[in-house]
C-alpha cells in the first residue's frame, strides 16, 4: 500500500497513506530486535509496550496487540497517525543506528484501523465510583481524559463548544492526513462506554461556572484554540486569514462542497501561506487542493521547520513553493489580497528558546502576488473560560498553570494539554491528560475513605 | 437536534423564530447571540438572543441569503440541528440615568431585550425605532411596553416621522442628560447614527454584526478594528464603543463573500421545489 502519487491525492481529500497490509505488518514487525531495555519505550509519551504488541503483531495475533496498546493509549488510530515518531519511539529505535527505524507508528495505525473494522472495542470498565467529572473540550486531551476516567468507572460528561466532537482532531486536521471517520470511531468508542458528550455547549456560558464546580472534578482540555495574527499593516484586507479559520472552513464545514454545503470559501489563484509547523503544512496542502498555488513563507531556513519532515516533503511533493528566509512585513490589496510584501531575513545567533534568530535584511523586499494570506503562525489558549474560573492562575501566555499531574491551584480541578503546556502536540496532550485523569482518579477514591 | 416550538413572519422578509434551546435560554443575558446550523450542510451563523421564555429563546432575522431563506421555511414542529451559545459578552447595563435604545430594521430584534434589562436596573428608557416603510416595521408593541418613551422613523412617512432614525435621536437628546445609548441595526444605520452621539460624547454602543464562523474565538473571521486595535467581536463583543469603531473596515469585510452567497441565493431559488408544494428540499 503506502502512499498515493501527489499528482492523484491533489484531487481529494482522502488519505495520503494507505497504511501497511497484514502482510506488510507482520513483516516489518518481524524486524523488531525484541530489545531486553527497550529504548522505543522511554520515547513514548504513553509509554506503550511496544515490543510486546510488535511481538503480537509479528505471530499475527493483532487483537492481542490491540489489547496492549489499549492499556496506554485509548487514541492508537489518532496517534498513529498524527504522533511525531521520528522523535519519539522510531528516533529512539536502535535499528535506526544502522539501517532504517522499525515502523512503530505505522504498525500502532496497522492495529487500530484493523480493530476498527472489526467494530468497537470497549476496554474493561472498573466498577462504578458514584463520582461526576466534568470534561471541558473534546479535543486530543478531553478525550484521553474521558476514555481513561470513564474506564477507571466514574461518570463522564464532556462539553464541547463546536457542533461535532474531536476538538482540533476535527476543525484543525485535514482529512487527508486524519480521516474524520477515524475520529468518529473513537468518539462512538467513548460514547459506548458511557461518556456523555454534549455539543454546542460553551463551558462557563452555557453551562455556569457554578455548574462546573458542582462536579466531583472538572478537568480543562479547552487547547490553543486562539489563533495569533502577525499584526502587520494589511491584515483586515478581504483573504486574509488565520489558518484556524481557513482549516475550520474547509475541514469542519465542508467549504470545499460548497455549494452543496453551505459554507463559502473564495477561490483564490495565488495563496501565501506564513509560518513553518505542522498547521501550516496542513493549510498549504488543503489550499493546494482547492487548486491553488501555494507559496509558503518561513522566516528561518529548511533545517529549522518546525514541521514533521514527512509533512514538508509531502507538501512539496504536492507542488507548495517554499521561500525560506523571508518574512511578510505588509498585505497588499483593496480591498481584497493582491499580494504578500516580504523582506529576505538572515540567521543571527541563537535567541534565549536557542532557536537562530532571523533578522530582516534592509532594502531586499519583494512582492509575492497573491489573493489571499493565510496565517499559521501559531496560536495561544483560548481565555474565555479562563477568565470566568476566579482565582485560576495562569501565566503570561493565558495558558493555565498546572503541576507535574495536571492539578491546577483551584480545588478540584485539573487541565492538561495546549491550555496548559501551549500548542504542542495532540499525543503530549493525551499523556498529560492521561496522568491528570489518574491524579483525578486517586483525589476521588482518596475522598471516598 | 433543537425543536422550533413557532414560527412566523413579522414584516416584509423578517421572521421569527422559537426555538427550544434550554442551555442558551436559562444562561443568556441581553446583547448576547447564538450561533446555529440548519442541517448537516448547513453554515454556522450568528443571530442575537432576542427574547428568552423558560427554555425557549426567539430570533429574528431577515430572509436575504441562502440560510436564512431556508431558515424562513421552518414551521412549528421542525428542528434546528445545532445551537450553540449564548455567546459574546452581555450588555453592560447599570443604573445611570436615562438610556436610549435605537433600533434599525432587523436590528429592531436586539432591542426590547435591552430596554427591558436597563429599565429593571432602575433607567428612564427611550426606545426609536426605524425601518424603510411601514411594512418593514416590526417588534413596534413590545418596543412601547418595553420603554418609557417610543418613536418611530420610517424613510418614506409611511408610519410615525417622515426620516431616518439618526433624525428623531437628534430631536430626542437636544438639551437633555442621556447616560447611555445603544444603536442597532445595518452598519450603515450604526455609523450614520452614531454620529448624532459623538459630538456630546454620550456614551453609545453598537452591536456588531461581522461575518463569524465559529463564535468562540477561535477562528478570527469577526475581527474588527475599535480605538485601533483588532478586536473578535465574538468574544470582545459583539458590542463596543460606537465612537470608536471602524465602520467602513466593518462593512468592507461583510461583504468578503458577497459573490458566493449571491450565487447561492441563486442556487436555491432555482433549486426550490417543483413537486408543487411550494417547499424548499435542500
Amino acid at each position: 500500500m503506502g502512499e498515493r502519487p501527489a499528482a492523484e491525492r491533489l484531487h481529494d481529500f482522502q488519505e495520503v497513506d494507505g497504511g501497511l497490509s497484514p502482510e506488510e505488518a507482520v513483516a516489518e514487525a518481524g524486524r523488531c530486535l525484541q530489545c531486553k531495555k527497550p529504548t522505543c519505550v522511554r520515547g513514548c509519551p504513553v509509554e506503550i509496550d511496544i515490543p510486546a504488541f510488535i511481538a503480537r503483531i509479528a505471530e499475527g495475533d493483532i487483537s492481542g496487540a490491540a489489547r496492549i496498546i489499549m492499556e496506554n493509549n485509548l487514541l492508537p488510530a489518532i496517534c498513529g497517525r498524527v504522533c511525531p515518531q521520528e522523535i519519539q519511539c522510531e528516533g529512539q529505535c536502535i535499528l535506526g543506528v544502522k539501517e532504517t527505524p522499525l515502523r512503530i507508528g505505522d504498525l500502532e495505525r496497522f492495529v487500530a484501523d484493523h480493530e476498527r473494522i472489526q467494530g468497537p472495542v470497549i476496554p474493561l470498565i472498573a466498577e462504578p465510583t458514584g463520582k461526576r467529572v466534568v470534561v471541558v473540550g473534546s479535543g486530543p486531551a478531553g478525550l484521553t481524559a474521558a476514555a481513561e476516567l470513564a474506564r477507571l468507572g466514574h461518570a463522564v460528561t464532556v462539553f464541547e463548544s463546536l457542533h461535532e466532537p474531536g476538538g482540533v482532531l476535527v476543525y484543525g486536521i485535514p482529512a487527508f492526513r486524519l480521516p474524520k471517520e477515524v475520529v468518529r470511531a473513537e468518539i462512538d468508542q467513548l460514547r459506548a462506554m458511557g461518556v456523555e458528550i454534549r455539543t454546542n455547549h460553551l463551558a462557563g456560558t452555557s453551562v455556569p461556572v457554578s455548574d462546573l464546580l458542582s462536579y466531583d472534578a472538572v478537568f480543562i482540555g479547552t487547547g490553543a484554540g486562539l489563533p495569533f495574527f502577525m499584526k502587520i499593516p494589511g491584515e483586515q484586507l478581504n483573504g486574509v486569514y488565520s489558518a484556524n479559520e481557513f482549516l475550520t472552513r474547509v475541514n469542519l464545514m465542508h467549504a470545499e462542497l460548497f455549494p452543496e454545503y453551505d459554507t463559502p470559501m473564495r477561490h483564490a489563484g495565488r495563496v501565501v501561506v506564513v509560518g513553518g509547523g505542522n498547521v501550516a503544512m496542513d493549510a498549504a496542502r488543503v489550499a493546494r487542493r482547492l487548486g491553488s498555488r501555494v507559496t509558503l513563507v518561513y522566516r528561518r531556513r529548511e533545517e529549522d521547520l518546525p514541521a514533521r519532515r514527512a509533512e514538508v516533503i509531502r507538501a512539496k511533493e504536492e507542488g507548495v513553493e517554499f521561500v525560506l528566509c523571508a518574512n511578510p512585513i505588509r498585505i497588499l490589496g483593496d480591498p481584497f489580497v493582491t499580494g504578500v510584501e516580504c523582506v529576505r531575513t538572515e540567521i543571527c545567533d541563537p535567541d534565549d528558546t536557542g532557536r537562530p534568530e532571523p533578522a530582516p535584511v534592509e532594502g531586499s523586499n519583494f512582492v509575492i502576488d497573491a489573493d489571499m494570506c493565510i496565517q499559521a503562525i501559531g496560536q495561544g489558549p483560548n481565555p474565555l473560560l479562563i477568565r470566568k474560573l476566579e482565582g485560576i492562575r495562569y501565566g503570561r501566555k493565558g495558558n493555565i498553570m498546572v503541576d507535574e499531574e495536571g492539578s491546577t491551584n483551584l480545588d478540584r480541578v485539573f487541565a492538561a494539554g495546549d491550555v496548559a503546556t501551549g500548542a504542542a502536540t495532540v499525543i503530549l496532550a493525551m499523556g498529560g491528560a492521561k496522568k491528570a485523569a489518574r491524579a483525578i482518579d486517586r483525589m476521588l477514591r482518596g475522598s471516598n475513605r | 437536534m433543537f425543536r422550533v416550538v413557532k414560527a412566523e413572519q413579522l414584516a416584509e422578509k423578517i421572521f421569527q423564530i422559537w426555538v427550544e434551546a434550554p442551555h442558551v435560554a436559562r444562561n443568556a443575558r441581553a446583547g448576547q447571540f447564538l450561533v446555529l446550523r440548519i442541517h448537516e450542510q448547513g453554515e454556522r451563523i450568528p443571530l442575537t438572543v432576542s427574547a428568552v421564555e423558560e427554555d425557549c429563546v426567539r430570533i429574528i432575522f431577515m430572509a436575504v441569503g441562502k440560510t436564512t431563506l431556508e431558515l424562513s421555511t421552518l414551521k412549528a414542529g421542525d428542528s434546528i440541528r445545532d445551537v450553540a451559545g449564548p455567546l459574546g459578552k452581555p450588555s453592560e447595563i447599570g443604573k445611570s440615568g436615562t438610556c436610549i435604545v435605537v433600533g434599525g430594521g432587523a436590528g429592531i430584534a436586539s432591542c426590547p431585550i435591552i430596554a427591558r434589562a436597563a429599565r429593571a436596573a432602575g433607567n428612564r428608557v427611550i426606545g426609536i425605532i426605524g425601518a424603510r416603510n411601514a411594512d418593514f416595521l416590526i417588534l413596534e408593541n413590545e418596543m412601547r411596553e418595553s420603554c418609557h418613551e417610543l418613536h418611530i422613523a420610517t424613510d418614506d412617512g409611511s408610519r410615525g416621522f417622515h426620516g431616518f432614525a439618526a433624525d428623531v435621536l437628534k430631536k430626542v437628546i437636544a438639551g437633555k442628560k442621556i447616560a447611555c445609548v445603544w444603536i442597532i441595526g445595518p452598519a450603515i444605520m450604526m455609523k450614520v447614527t452614531s454620529k448624532v452621539t459623538r459630538e456630546r460624547k454620550i456614551r453609545t454602543y453598537v452591536s456588531l454584526n461581522p461575518i463569524m464562523v465559529d463564535g468562540t474565538g477561535m477562528c478570527g473571521s469577526c475581527r474588527v478594528v475599535v480605538g485601533g486595535e483588532t478586536k473578535f467581536a465574538c468574544v470582545d463583543g459583539p458590542e463596543f464603543d460606537a465612537h470608536e469603531v471602524d465602520f467602513d473596515l466593518l462593512m468592507q469585510r461583510q461583504r468578503v463573500y458577497f459573490d458566493e452567497e449571491k450565487a447561492a441565493v441563486e442556487r436555491y431559488h432555482e433549486h426550490s421545489c417543483q413537486c408543487g408544494t411550494g417547499g424548499h428540499h435542500g
